[in-house]
C-alpha cells in the first residue's frame, strides 16, 4: 500500500517543492541543544543536538526505545531535561506555547471520558481563550471546520470512545489544527490507523506545509518515510543523522540507527533499494 | 387499626410541616444538606472521572485526624481551622499512598486500604482523647463519624452554603481547564497550565465538601455523597457539562429526600429521641438513584445494553 507508483511521484514532487538548497537560509523551527533525558538514571536521550528547519515535514525515525517520543516530550517540556536547552523559533518554550500544537500517542487519553469529538476539537481553542473564558460561537464554527478538514464532521456528536482508532486519531489531528499553531508535534499519528485515515492525515500534513507550517512526526514505518516527509532525524538514544531526506536517509545511516537488529535492517535495506533508482 | 391510622396521620402532618418549611430547625437542616448534596455531587464527578474515587475515600477519612489536630491547636470549633486540618491530613494521606506504592511492593488498592484504616483509627483515638477533656464537648466531634444532621445549627448550614457556592463557582470558572486536565493531562501540560496546582485545587474542593459534610453525614459516609451522584449521572449522558448538572441535582435531591425521611418517618423505637439516622438515609437515597440509573438509563443502562446485545454477563 505504500510503494505504489503514484507515491514515488508524490515523493519526487515533494522534494521538488521543497528543495533543501533553496531554503538553506530558512528559519529554524526547533533547536535542540545538547539535550540529555534520563528515566531512573538510565539515559533515554543522550546529548542530542538537532536543528529542525521551518516549513518542512520532518520524520523522527529510530528503533523502539530509541527515545523518539521522549524527544517530542522534551521539546514540549513534558519531561524534565537533565541537561541542555530547547528553543522554538529562537525562543524558549514558555514564550511560544501558543505556536505549538501536539498530537499525543493514543494511549495517553481516557477514552471513556464524557466528551464528544467536537468537544475534543474545541479544546484546541482553550490556549488562546485564556483562563476562565468559555469557547463561543466562533470557536464552535471553527471546530466544525477543523473536523471537516479531517473528514470527521459527521461524527461531531459521537462520544470519543465510540470512534475507531483511525477516527480518534483524526479527531486529535483536528484539535491540533484548531490550535492554529506554527509548529506541530505528532507522536506516531499513523500507528494502527486504516488506509483512509493514513491518506487523510498525509493530505492534511501537506496542506500544513503549503501554508508554511512545520510538522515533526515520530514515524516508524520505514517504507513510507520517503514518500511522506522531506526531512528526517535518525536516532537511537543518540542522534545518528539529521537532514534533508535524500542526503540522510541512506543505507549506511539506517544500519547505524538500527544496528544489529536484523529484521529491521532488512526492512531498511529494502526501503533504501526501492528509493534508490 | 386506630394505631396505624394515627401513625400515618402524624407522618402526613410531619411531612406537611416539613414541606411548608415553617420550622426553623427543619429549614436549617434541609438547606444545609441540599447545598452539601449539590456541591459534593458536582465535585465528586472529577474524582470519579479520574478514577480517584478510592483516594477520595482516603482523603475523607483523613479529615477526622486532621480536624482533631486542628482542635488540639485552636481549642475551639472553627470551620476554617477544621478545613485546614482536613486539607493537610488529606494531602498527607495521598502522599502516604504514593510513598507506599513507591517504596514497597504493595499495590495501590492495598495501599489505599492501609491508609484509610490507619488514618481513621488515628482520628477515632484522637477524638476520644478530645472528648475526655473538659472542653471536648464543644468540639462536637462525636457526631463527625456518622454525622448528626438533626443537631445541625444555623452556623453549620451557613458554612455549608458558603462552601457550596465557592466550590460550584470554582468548578464553573475553571470548567474547561478541569475538563482538559481530567481528559488529557499531557494536553493540559502543553498549554503551560499549572497541572499540579490544579490537582491540589481539586483535592482542596473535595476536602472542603468533606469537612462541610461531616456534621450531616459523617466521615464514613461523606465519600458516598461525592461518588454516587456522579456515577449515577454518568449513566444518562456522554457530556461532561450535563453530567455535572445531573450529579448536582441527584446529590441535592438525595440529600433533601434523606433528610425529609429521617425527619418524618415514624421513629423505629417509638421514642422521639432516637429517630432515623439522617446521613445513612441520604446515602441510601443516592444509592437508589444510582441503581435506577444503572438499570434504566437509555444507552448506558443495563436494560438498554442488554437489548442492544452489548453486554455479556461476566461472572463477578
Amino acid at each position: 500500500m505504500k510503494a505504489g507508483p503514484d507515491q514515488s511521484v508524490v515523493s519526487v514532487a515533494a522534494r521538488n517543492a521543497a528543495p533543501s538548497s533553496a531554503r538553506a537560509d530558512a528559519a529554524v523551527a526547533v533547536e535542540v541543544h545538547d539535550v540529555t533525558v534520563a528515566y531512573h538514571r538510565k539515559p533515554v536521550l543522550w546529548d542530542v543536538d538537532i536543528c529542525i528547519p521551518a516549513e518542512r515535514l520532518v520524520a523522527i525515525v529510530g528503533p523502539n526505545g530509541a527515545g523518539k517520543s521522549t524527544l517530542l516530550k522534551a521539546i514540549l517540556g513534558l519531561v524534565p531535561v537533565a541537561s541542555g536547552t530547547v528553543s522554538i523559533f529562537g525562543r524558549p518554550l514558555r514564550e511560544v506555547r501558543k505556536l505549538v500544537g501536539y498530537v499525543p500517542q493514543r494511549e495517553s487519553v481516557d477514552w471513556d471520558f464524557p466528551i464528544d469529538a467536537l468537544g475534543v476539537v474545541l479544546m484546541g481553542s482553550y490556549g488562546r481563550l485564556g483562563w476562565f473564558r468559555w469557547p463561543g460561537r466562533t470557536e464552535h464554527a471553527r471546530a466544525i471546520e477543523c473536523l471537516s478538514r479531517v473528514g470527521m464532521a459527521d461524527f461531531a456528536a459521537r462520544q470519543i470512545g465510540q470512534l475507531s482508532g483511525g477516527q480518534q486519531q483524526r479527531v486529535f489531528l483536528a484539535r491540533a489544527l484548531m490550535q492554529d499553531a506554527r509548529l506541530y508535534l505528532m507522536d506516531e499519528p499513523f500507528a494502527g490507523v486504516d488506509a483512509a485515515t493514513e491518506q487523510a492525515i498525509v493530505e492534511v500534513l501537506r496542506q500544513l506545509r503549503s501554508v508554511g507550517k512545520t510538522v515533526v512526526t515520530v514515524h516508524h514505518d520505514l517504507q513510507s518515510v520517503e514518500a511522506y516527509f522531506d526531512h528526517v532525524v535518525l536516532m537511537n538514544t543518540r542522534l545518528i543523522a539529521a537532514g534533508p531526506m535524500n542526503e540522510v536517509f541512506t543505507n549506511a545511516n539506517l544500519q547505524r540507527t538500527y544496528g544489529g537488529r536484523l529484521t529491521l535492517l532488512d526492512e531498511a535495506a529494502e526501503a533504501v533499494k526501492r528509493a534508490a533508482p | 387499626m386506630p394505631d396505624h391510622r394515627n401513625t400515618l396521620d402524624t407522618f402526613l402532618a410531619d411531612l406537611a410541616r416539613l414541606l411548608s418549611l415553617q420550622d426553623a430547625n427543619t429549614r436549617t437542616v434541609l438547606l444545609g444538606v441540599a447545598a452539601l448534596g449539590l456541591a459534593a455531587g458536582v465535585v465528586g464527578c472529577f474524582a470519579t472521572l479520574r478514577r480517584r474515587a478510592l483516594l477520595g475515600d482516603a482523603i475523607a477519612h483523613a479529615a477526622l485526624p486532621g480536624i482533631c489536630a486542628a482542635f488540639f491547636l485552636v481549642g475551639s470549633r472553627s470551620f476554617a481551622a477544621f478545613m485546614l486540618g482536613a486539607l493537610v491530613f488529606g494531602a498527607l494521606a495521598a502522599a502516604t499512598v504514593a510513598a507506599i506504592r513507591a517504596w514497597t511492593r504493595v499495590k495501590e488498592d492495598a495501599a489505599i486500604a492501609i491508609v484509610i484504616g490507619s488514618y481513621f483509627g488515628l482520628g477515632v483515638v484522637w477524638s476520644s482523647l478530645i472528648q475526655n477533656r473538659p472542653e471536648g464537648a464543644v468540639a462536637g466531634l462525636d457526631g463527625f463519624i456518622f454525622g448528626k444532621a438533626a443537631s445541625m445549627v444555623a452556623s453549620d448550614a451557613r458554612s455549608i452554603l458558603i462552601v457550596a457556592v465557592i466550590v460550584v463557582g470554582i468548578v464553573l470558572l475553571l470548567y474547561k481547564e478541569l475538563k482538559a486536565l481530567t481528559f488529557d493531562r499531557e494536553f493540559a501540560q502543553t498549554q503551560g497550565w499549572p497541572t499540579v496546582a490544579l490537582d491540589l485545587l481539586v483535592m482542596a474542593l473535595i476536602c472542603a465538601c468533606t469537612v462541610a459534610g461531616l456534621p450531616a453525614v459523617g466521615v464514613v459516609l461523606v465519600v458516598a455523597l461525592l461518588i454516587i451522584p456522579g456515577a449515577a449521572a454518568r449513566c444518562w449522558t456522554d457530556r461532561l457539562g450535563t453530567m455535572l448538572l445531573l450529579a448536582g441535582l441527584i446529590g441535592l435531591s438525595a440529600a433533601v429526600m434523606g433528610a425529609a425521611l429521617s425527619a418524618t418517618l415514624p421513629s423505629p423505637t417509638g421514642s422521639a429521641s432516637r429517630g432515623w439516622p439522617t446521613g445513612p438515609l441520604i446515602v441510601l437515597c443516592a444509592a437508589a438513584a444510582f441503581m435506577l440509573s444503572a438499570i434504566f438509563a437509555p444507552g448506558r443502562g443495563l436494560i438498554s445494553r442488554l437489548r442492544a446485545g452489548r453486554v455479556e454477563m461476566k461472572a463477578p
